[in-house]
């Protein structure tokens, strides 16, 4: 095989492991609230700020800046569910996905004001290996590694932890969870909590790689709701595979086409693919 | 015998649908009291309204000394009743284990979770072998004991049940109102909703009578069973 | 409805009258109206399809088709505008049919539905980009310009292109009065209650909704060129993708997408707030505008669904309509 191609084989699989990490967060919150967040790649981009700013302007080391982008990340995220979701949880669920819509504009338009639209990153060049003649970026490896540490984190919350069955119960019916004796608000406060960390995360591996602007949250965003609707929405399982199929045609198709040709592959596969299976690949 | 749960001219419903109109009813510390009557008579509805899922819109709901009416769920719960729900309603993708967890959520459950899940299996040992199996591969049978052992786990001081025989073999209803006399006998207040009126007859103390959203008839068993307007709309005699 | 038609007169003989005074008035307002006539056609055609449930997050594809397609033709092969415009507009139906067809077969609703037109119009936001031999990518383009052309429909006087773009306006409006006074609007509406129970009813589920949505892809298209020929500049951002695609949803939310002029107040709503916040905050804060425009968004959605005509209708509906009575208890 071409060895550029193992490459761009081996960088998409780097790649899935952090569209993995965000459809994650975002699938979490959607099983269990019934909400999709059209700005959780905002609050993504909103922490990539956060880790920006602590680290070049007050000098913190970089760990700590990115344990307090997650932090941060995490407020906000509260914020969001409980001065935008809990006020229209009874309402029709479009209306909630349209008003975290208004949240994206908002937290754009903030960070325009606060940073302007200039591109910024951190300054650090981390090496690239170079493993027989393919070249793999380091800070891609990590974020590889670390999306995976968090997906299996989740994971064992999900499965060991009461609360974490507790996530997973209301999922599959709302109304019994209430005669279980949960205040199903309290949960969906935690969800929201956990969704957002986790875009916290994302952002700490994201920024490593990438510069961040205002706008940054439109260039992924798109692409991580295509994935969780590929892997059926609120299906965790599906949303991680999906992530790999969806890196994959990025990767290998940029590989033949332009970058947004490519990224254009990965769309209409998504479409047709949705047409076709709209409950998503691992759906009934 | 102190009264445990009173309703007092309680009135329900859905939107512009009115289901339940000035119902009165009480059940007494240790028994088994009945409620019957046809599809769409608003026994479902009265269950909905007890356990908190439903707003009452009038009335005065009290157990156990504590007003609930308007209550949420999970106060209800709190305060000793336990609800196994209409279609049994189970988390179908969690194990027979998790489903009991689940029915243990509350602090003080949680913390007795493996003597009462002991004493769950020891009342259904069926459960016993299929405790890491997904609930939703269950038989209908075995379905119904994991969503009575459920609400068990919280030792309620009322147990609520919505047609614990609905959609079920003759043959496993009978084993399920065999098992409503074992809960019985633990020592629990039961408090039945069930269509099958000529069985719930036999194991309940006292039952009510719906009809239309109104409490039609109240009595003990004996005397519902030799009502003659219930041997013949419900009895068939 | 006793005095409707009074009502109706007191209602359209102003908003003629504001729809004329722009003609009279310099061109810093001429520039005002010609936008906000020009966006609420678009937003119109939006709401076509969003007060049947069909959330589209997608149409700034058929804008970008819209803006796009007569550029290219007429910067590459000359094709008036005339020409190149119309077939924007049938390339725009074309696209909405199909992924409109499968996924109205599909019973593709709500979220996924949303989701399902994000990717669409993401799809022309790149495509746009990655021709960027001929589109000039992200940087935008310009079409040729030939000075004052009608064939060409390029008209550095705005009153003329004001004329034009409320021409396109009331296009807007007659397809909405269509769909309001036709079957369409009953069969769409049972299909927005309950698509199965109308399908058993005997609505042509399938085809109503395509009607809508090609009525809804064509204008929309058709707005993008006629913004495309006024601004004489094109870029991806702002003719495509996620952001243009929410601008279009928020915009008819906040005017009320349930009544005929509620997309228009929409437009006129939005674009003198951002003008207003402009004027406001000057250039120097960037962004300022547009975070308590967001910030709006978020409080229209969540307190006024319905939209200002919605909140308007409530005020003026309050002392005439009497308390719902109490359902009835049947008689025993």
């Amino acid at each position: 095989m071409d060895i550029y191609l193992l490459e761009a084989i081996i960088n998409g699989l780097l790649l899935g492991g952090v569209l993995a990490l965000l459809s994650l967060g975002l699938n979490l919150i959607f099983g269990v609230i019934d909400v999709v967040w059209i700005c959780y790649a905002e609050v993504v981009m909103a922490a990539m700020y956060a880790v920006f700013w602590l680290y070049t302007f007050y000098g913190w080391p970089l760990l700590l800046a990115c344990a307090a982008a997650i932090v941060f990340a995490t407020v906000l995220g509260l914020l969001v569910h409980i001065v935008v979701i809990e006020p229209i949880l009874g309402s029709a669920p479009i209306n909630q996905l349209l008003a975290t819509g208004g949240v994206l504009f908002f937290l754009q338009s903030l960070a325009t004001l606060l940073f302007g639209t200039d591109f910024r990153n951190l300054g650090i060049r981390l090496p690239v290996l170079e493993l027989g003649g393919i070249f793999i970026s380091f800070s891609r490896l990590i974020a590889f590694g670390i999306a995976l540490v968090g997906a299996v984190g989740l994971f064992l919350f999900l499965s060991r932890t009461y609360l974490g069955t507790a996530v997973r119960a209301i999922a599959q019916d709302r109304e019994v969870m209430g005669l279980m004796g949960v205040n199903e608000r309290r949960i969906y406060v935690l969800t929201s909590a956990i969704g957002s960390g986790l875009a916290g995360l994302a952002a700490c591996l994201l920024v490593l790689q990438y510069d961040v602007h205002p706008f940054i949250g439109l260039t992924f965003g798109p692409i991580t709701f295509m994935v969780c609707v590929l892997g059926g929405l609120g299906n965790m399982i599906g949303g991680f595979i999906a992530a790999f199929i969806i890196s994959q045609i990025i990767a290998v198709g940029g590989y033949y086409f332009p970058i947004e040709a490519a990224e254009v592959l990965a769309f209409v596969f998504f479409i047709v693919l949705i047409l076709i299976r709209p409950q998503g690949i691992l759906g009934k | 015998m102190t009264i445990l749960l009173n309703l007092e001219r309680v009135s329900a419903g859905y939107g512009s649908f009115a289901a339940l109109f000035n119902v009165s009813l009480d059940v007494k510390n240790g028994e088994t009291v009945g409620v019957v009557g046809a599809n769409g008579a608003g026994k479902t509805t009265l269950l909905r309204v007890i356990s908190g899922l439903l707003p009452p819109r009038s009335g005065r709901i009290d157990f156990d000394g504590e007003s609930l009416a308007g209550a949420p769920a999970y106060r209800v719960v709190a305060a000793g009743i336990a609800h196994v729900p209409e279609n049994r309603r189970l988390f179908p993708r969690l194990t027979v284990e998790e489903n009991l967890r689940m029915g243990a959520y509350l602090p003080a459950a949680r913390k007795a979770f493996a003597e009462r899940a002991a004493w769950v299996y020891e009342l259904f040992p069926q459960l016993q072998a299929r405790r890491r199996q997904l609930a939703g591969t269950l038989s209908g049978g075995e379905q119904q004991m994991v969503a009575i052992g459920r609400a068990l786990m919280t030792k309620p001081k009322l147990l609520l049940m919505d047609e614990p025989s609905a959609g079920l073999a003759p043959l496993v209803v009978e084993q399920v109102f065999a098992l409503v006399r074992r809960i019985r006998a633990e020592g629990f207040t039961v408090l039945l909703v069930e269509q099958n009126v000529r069985q719930v007859l036999d194991v309940v103390d006292r039952a009510y009578l719906l009809e239309t959203g109104r409490v039609k008839l109240a009595g003990t068993a004996t005397a519902l069973k030799q009502n003659p307007f219930v041997q013949q709309s419900y009895l068939g005699l | 409805m006793r005095g409707g038609r009074d009502t109706r007169l007191l209602l359209y003989l102003p908003l003629a009258a504001a729809a004329a005074a722009p003609f009279f008035l310099s061109d810093y307002f001429q520039h005002m109206a010609v936008q906000i006539a020009i966006w609420s056609l678009v937003y119109t055609a939006w709401a076509l399809m969003g007060r049947f449930r069909l959330t589209s997050l997608g149409h700034g594809a058929f804008l970008g088709v819209g803006a796009y397609v007569p550029t290219l033709l007429w910067n590459n092969y000359g094709v008036t505008p005339w020409l190149g415009i119309p077939l924007a507009m049938a390339l725009a139906i074309a696209l909405a049919l199909i992924v409109g067809y499968p996924s109205s077969r599909q019973k593709v609703v709500g979220h996924y539905f949303a989701l399902v037109t994000l990717a669409l119009g993401q799809v022309v936001l790149l495509v746009i980009v990655a021709m960027r031999d001929v589109t000039g990518g992200s940087l935008g383009m310009t079409p040729h310009t030939v000075g004052h052309s009608w064939y060409a429909l390029q008209l550095p006087n705005k009153a003329e292109f004001y004329a034009v773009a409320l021409v396109a306006w009331l296009a807007g409006l007659v397809a909405w009065r269509y769909v309001e006074r036709g079957m369409i609007r009953l069969a769409l509406e049972s299909i927005a209650e309950d698509e199965d129970a109308a399908e058993s009813a005997g609505v042509d589920v399938l085809r109503e909704k395509l009607k809508i949505t090609a009525v809804s892809s064509g204008l929309t298209a058709l707005g993008g060129a006629l913004y495309a020929q006024y601004l004489m500049y094109l870029s991806p951002d702002a003719m495509s993708g996620v952001g243009i695609s929410l601008q279009i949803v928020f915009a008819a939310i906040a005017g009320g997408m349930y009544n005929m002029l509620g997309p228009t107040i929409g437009a006129a709503f939005t674009i003198l707030l951002t003008e207003g916040l402009r004027v406001l905050f000057g250039t120097h804060f960037v962004g300022a505008a547009n975070t308590i425009y967001g910030a709006l968004l978020v409080i229209f959605i969540i307190f006024m669904p319905r939209g200002i005509v919605g909140l308007a209708e409530r005020i003026l509906a309050r002392p005439r309509v009497p308390p719902a009575p109490a359902a009835p208890e049947p008689a025993e």
